[in-house]
């Protein structure tokens, strides 16, 4: 029971890093979220763009540091520029993906667009290594440590400066978007498309352009988070954005697929499940499974609520249409 | 039998040499040098390997030629039964390639039963694969005496045999056990479920080596025990050949015949209507079942094979890349059509083993030669990923249906009129014929 003690003293630093976790699995889950809603298809090449997001953010970061401004400016203000740098590209490489590979497709049966999906996806992996390996000779990135401070919240838990911002800025971009989507007036037009896509059109909703806008604030939302993920891991590779998707898809799934608060609360979730479970897996098991399983958890927990709770936690059963 | 001969005399007599035209003629000449030159060549020089990727194409040609179907099967039989088998006992490297096709063409007519025939998208096809290759790669090695009670391991290159049915029994029975809670998920959330469960088999098999070490965790499993025939040792990439090719012709045998009974319209009645289907009487679960199984079998017995060729096996040849390349050969090669996927498999495999591999050796010769400087990550073999999306995305652009469509998608479109400009021309003609 020794080793128990001794997880549940690390208990508030788990929470700490299961939330960082679990927010940027809540921003990435946005994404596939708001896809879904409107065009009923994952997007799988999602990660991909999450992955691209991470890139550009690193690599301005990289730029930063190598001028030598990033020494002498406020790390905040460096992470912002890159966070904004990488959202841009990243919501632009998404309105292109759509327009090149998605579009074409869209009246296509079911599957078709879901391999144009995968397919697209393996194409950016490629396309960033041999970008990184043509420039760098590698191709995985180690991000610059922009904060180092630990900041006491309270007197047992201390928490990186970096996660602390990490949740912070994550919870702004989640309120800016709600406010976008119940408040504004194109919000208002994406939920018009989410709901019926035909009777938007009908009502002079240009549904193209409200697409066009969902990818690109989705994927814009992935670049975010790619860039907040390389800050507090340290290092990113063209095939680290593979993973990460499923997990968050996993999220958007558990939540609802479809329902935006529902993203949120699933990767919050997700993230705190798989920080725990990787470290409580090997202590409750008494040694046969340690952390190495934490990616099966969350795969069986996928499938899991696939299979009994196909709608997720805030999603209402669909009937089916005939 | 006479019905076989009833169908050939008519197909044969489709075929006039009167009636072609000059645009015929040119295509035909084209073709039939290919096809006569291929095999010859490589004969000729059996470690040429362009003179290998023409005997491969002839392969192709002989689909395509405008030839009574006796004459194309009589090629066909004499290139894979004779030419090839005499090539492999020279160079090994090229039977290698042709075993690795058979082993491909087969697992993309197993994942073509559940995507192609029953429209269900399985992400984790590599899955069942990996479980067949294990189980054999187990048995036939050291490994099993970690666990086994009883029992002398490795067993003897004699149950080979027995493993191709046993693993076509476990991996099928897998396959029934995963489909039976997750065939009630629709489409997308189908495929990511397959997919995590592929995930899941790899990761197990990455980490069975604690606390009784099963799989040997990422090292992987060697050597396995080749396979044996009344005790000849069975171990030249020849021998893998004759025996894929004969597992081939019998998987074309079964899965044709499958396709045109019950179940196999019962399958296709799935894919276009589900709802229809079950209210015309087809029993939907237990057809979907019965086609999930049914490829996760032929996946298992392929990976049986694949472990005893390799006499290595390790996680990393069953990764979600694998299910990708699988699907690609469908995919690219026609959804539903057996003769579709199998060119799909010949293509992709040439693409990824002979041409990939050929284009980066040219290019290191030349930079060791000094001529050109490439710099490396140009490499030709890094971009394996990059090649499989373009003809994803591609294909599903414009041609949806894959270079040898099935038949039955033709026919349909051609009843429901897809074909605007025909429909408007014979409307016309009914029109001007009635007279008004």
């Amino acid at each position: 029971m020794n080793q128990l003690q001794l997880l549940v003293k690390i208990i508030p630093q788990l929470l700490s890093d299961g939330l960082a976790l679990g927010f940027v699995y809540a921003i990435v889950a946005l994404g596939y979220t708001m896809v879904y809603g409107i065009l009923e298809f994952i997007n799988f090449a999602h990660s991909e763009l999450f992955m691209f997001g991470a890139f550009v953010g690193t690599e301005v970061l990289l730029f930063m540091q190598s001028t030598g401004l990033l020494p002498n400016m406020s790390p905040t203000i460096a992470m912002m520029i890159a966070i904004v740098v990488a959202t841009v590209m990243s919501g632009g490489l998404g309105v292109a993906v759509d327009r090149i590979a998605y579009k074409p497709v869209r009246n296509a049966p079911k599957l078709v667009p879901f391999i144009s999906a995968i397919g697209v996806s393996f194409i950016l992996q490629d396309l960033v290594r041999m970008f990184e390996e043509a420039k760098n000779g590698k191709f995985y990135l180690n991000a610059p440590t922009l904060f180092t401070n630990r900041i006491a919240i309270m007197p047992n838990m201390v928490v990186p400066e970096k996660t602390l911002y990490i949740v912070g800025l994550c919870i702004i971009i989640m309120i800016a978007l709600t406010i976008f989507v119940s408040k504004n007036k194109w919000g208002k037009a994406m939920r018009a498309v989410a709901q019926d896509r035909e009777t938007a059109r009908l009502m002079g909703i240009n549904v193209d352009k409200v697409i066009s806008l969902t990818f690109l604030i989705g994927a814009g939302m992935g670049g975010a988070a790619g860039t907040l993920f390389s800050i507090q891991y340290g290092s990113i590779s063209p095939y680290s954005g593979f993973i990460l998707g499923m997990k968050a898809f996993t999220a958007a799934v558990f939540g609802g697929i479809g329902k935006i608060p529902g993203a949120m609360l699933g990767g919050v979730l997700l993230g705190l499940i798989e920080v725990f479970g990787a470290s409580f897996l090997g202590a409750l098991t008494g040694g046969v499974f340690g952390s190495e399983y934490k990616d099966v958890l969350g795969f069986a927990i996928l499938i899991l609520i696939l299979i009994f709770k196909p709608s997720g936690l805030l999603g209402k059963p669909v009937g089916e249409k005939v | 039998m006479a019905n076989l001969f009833a169908k050939i005399k008519a197909d044969a007599a489709n075929y006039r040499f009167k009636d072609f035209s000059v645009k015929d003629w040119i295509q035909f000449g084209l073709m039939a040098l290919v096809i006569g030159a291929g095999p010859l060549w490589l004969l000729l020089q059996p470690g040429n390997s362009i003179a290998f990727v023409l005997f491969l194409g002839s392969l192709l040609c002989v689909q395509k030629i405008k030839l009574p179907l006796w004459i194309r099967g009589l090629i066909l039989v004499l290139d894979l039964a004779v030419v090839m088998p005499l090539v492999g006992l020279t160079s090994g490297t090229f039977a290698r390639v042709a075993t690795m096709i058979g082993i491909y063409a087969i697992l993309a007519m197993g994942l073509n039963i559940v995507v192609g025939y029953t429209g269900l998208l399985n992400l984790g096809y590599a899955a069942f694969y990996a479980v067949g290759a294990y189980l054999y790669a187990i048995f036939a090695s050291t490994q099993a005496n970690n666990f086994m009670p009883f029992g002398i391991y490795p067993l003897s290159g004699n149950w080979f045999w027995l493993f191709l049915l046993l693993a076509l029994i476990v991996t099928g029975f897998v396959g029934f056990l995963l489909g039976l809670p997750v065939l009630r998920l629709k489409g997308d959330y189908l495929a990511v479920v397959t997919l995590g469960f592929a995930e899941i088999i790899r990761l197990l098999f990455n980490n069975l080596s604690q606390p009784i070490n099963i799989t040997n965790g990422p090292m992987g499993i060697t050597p396995i025990q080749p396979p044996m025939f009344f005790n000849i040792k069975l171990d030249q990439p020849v021998h893998y050949y004759v025996i894929v090719l004969v597992l081939l012709v019998l998987t074309v045998v079964v899965v044709k015949n499958l396709q045109n009974s019950r179940i196999g319209r019962a399958w296709v009645a799935i894919r276009e209507d589900e709802l229809v289907a079950r209210t015309m009487g087809v029993p939907v679960v237990r057809m979907k079942l019965l086609s999930f199984s049914i490829a996760a079998g032929l996946a298992g017995m392929m990976g049986v094979v694949f472990a005893a060729m390799q006499s290595y096996v390790d996680p990393t040849s069953f990764t979600f890349m694998e299910s990708i390349v699988i699907l690609c050969m469908v995919i690219l090669g026609g959804t539903g059509s057996i003769q579709g996927v199998i060119i799909g498999a010949l293509a992709v495999i040439v693409l990824q083993l002979q041409i990939l591999k050929d284009g980066s050796n040219y290019l290191t010769a030349l930079a060791t030669a000094g001529v050109l400087n490439l710099p490396s990550w140009l490499n030709p073999a890094k971009y394996e990923r990059l090649i499989f999306g373009l003809i994803l995305v591609l294909m599903c652009i414009f041609r949806p249906n894959g270079m040898i469509p099935e038949k039955r998608v033709l026919k349909m479109k051609e009843k429901l009129g897809l074909n605007q400009n025909a429909q408007v021309e014979s409307k016309a003609d009914a029109v001007s014929k009635e007279g008004i």
